[in-house]
């Protein structure tokens, strides 16, 4: 299973421990997350899906390429990284 | 006379209240709440007491947040969804600039409690341009489909968003399922059936930034913001992009002020909610500018519906100022004796006398996004 953290940034706003999901793409691991945290889904994603723009998602250290869809593969020894982007502020 | 004020900041939303005490102002500051994030709106709900506050995330999105306490504790709520985009439909791109502009949630720009006897029902305008009802105090919200659908909605445009959004939203105190909003750019609309359907209301507003042959295209129009007055609701005030514009029919028609002192162009209105003749506003030099006139902050008021101004000075600053007050940040109270504004530096002034004098509430505050009595 792939390892997900999250922000300490996103933490004062909804708890996101670190914690270990299935899922081949980006997309089913974040929705194995949300899934027993549905409150988080909001506030990384927007309304359709797709990476808030002054979010960043790391996969083994390199951004997502497919910020709309995350069909960005992952494997079962991966870090995602959820992260709040340097812009936004 | 309201004893509370909310003002919604760039770095949270601060609680005045008012003893007599500071600054000779007589407000100040009890409370802070969400400090550090953006607060793009916030009201208080006369019906139950509740306060909600839209908070304007950078990195995670728009929240919005109820109190029922009067602020020491909230409670984040649902936020307006867009609807998903039926089958073979594209985004709609800006007709100006081609950006294109996606079916979601950009900023909760106006939060309203519908009708008296409707407690717990609120409206929100969105950007981009999309108007909501919740009927369960925020937790879930309601797209108004028939205004989103149309196809002069997708002729809207951002002015200072890139998207179009909705910033008034006005209810008849009358009969609640009659709703006006305001758009920039997109005019004024109309519901007499509480959203179901809507007819554009903008008639004898006219756009400079258009050509000539479409500058009073009704679709077209700028209203920075419309005030209505509260106990003569047919009577309405809007600071438009091009000037000063009114309505004494509800809407069927909009009249020019000329001869504004100073400047016609601004973004705040107040209207006194007994005499629908009496409105105040702040200019600013037009329009890519967006100062005080020569550094000089000051309140346009007219006293007899537009046929001569007040150029009120008395307490503000008349030297490099460079203040200016967003469409949302220039409340009145419902004694019409009592207003307040908030201006881009963080400055805030208040009068006791509509106007005649004004005191520093705050030069420090951060910039002010919008004030309300509550």
């Amino acid at each position: 299973m792939a390892h997900v953290t999250f922000t300490q940034n996103i933490q004062r706003h909804v708890q996101c421990p670190p914690c270990n999901a299935e899922g081949a793409t980006v997309r089913e691991v974040l929705d194995t997350v949300f899934a027993t945290n549905e409150k988080a889904r909001g506030y990384v994603l927007d309304e359709r899906g797709a990476v808030r723009q002054h979010m960043n998602v790391f996969v083994d250290g390199r951004p997502v390429r497919d910020r709309a869809s995350l069909s960005d593969s992952v494997t079962a020894t991966s870090s995602v990284c959820v992260m709040q982007a340097l812009s936004g502020g | 006379m309201s004893d509370r004020l909310l003002i919604g900041t760039r770095k949270g939303l601060f609680f005045l209240e008012r003893s007599g005490r500071w600054n000779g102002s007589g407000w100040h500051i009890t409370r802070v709440e969400f400090l550090g994030d953006p607060v793009s709106m916030v009201v208080h709900d006369p019906r139950d007491g509740a306060i909600y506050a839209a908070l304007h995330h950078g990195h995670f999105g728009d929240k919005l947040h109820r109190s029922d306490d009067g602020g020491k504790n909230w409670t984040e709520v649902g936020v307006p969804v867009y609807p998903d985009m039926p089958e073979g439909v594209q985004p709609e791109a800006h007709p100006m600039s081609g950006k294109i502009i996606p079916w979601k949630l950009e900023m909760i720009w106006e939060l309203q409690p519908a009708g008296t006897e409707e407690t717990g029902a609120l409206w929100a305008g969105t950007l981009p341009g999309g108007l909501f009802r919740s009927n369960d105090r925020g937790a879930s919200w309601t797209m108004m489909r028939d205004l989103w659908f149309r196809e002069e909605r997708k002729q809207w445009f951002g002015g200072g968003y890139d998207a179009a959004g909705i910033h008034s939203v006005i209810v008849d105190p009358r009969d609640s399922k009659r709703v006006t909003v305001g758009v920039s750019c997109g005019g004024a609309w109309r519901t007499e059936d509480g959203g179901e359907t809507w007819n554009i209301c903008a008639k004898g507003m006219f756009a400079a930034y258009m050509p000539p042959e479409q500058a009073y295209e009704q679709n077209a129009q700028d209203p920075h913001i419309i005030v209505p007055c509260k106990n003569s609701p047919d009577a309405m005030w809007t600071q438009h992009h091009n000037g000063i514009f009114r309505t004494t029919d509800g809407c069927k028609e909009w009249t020019h002020v000329d001869h504004v002192p100073v400047a016609d162009f601004g973004f705040a209105c107040a209207v006194h909610p007994d005499n629908p003749d009496m409105a105040w506003f702040i200019p600013g030099v037009k329009d890519e500018k967006r100062y005080p006139m020569d550094g000089k902050l000051l309140v346009n008021r007219t006293r007899d519906g537009g046929a001569s101004f007040d150029e009120l000075r008395e307490g503000l600053p008349q030297e490099h100022a460079y203040d200016i007050a967003y469409r949302h940040a220039l409340a009145i109270d419902d004694t019409g004796d009592n207003l307040i504004f908030g201006t881009t530096t963080g400055s805030v002034f208040a009068t006791k006398d509509q106007g005649d004098s004004w005191a520093c509430v705050s030069n420090h505050l951060p910039p002010v996004y919008c004030v309300r009595f509550a």
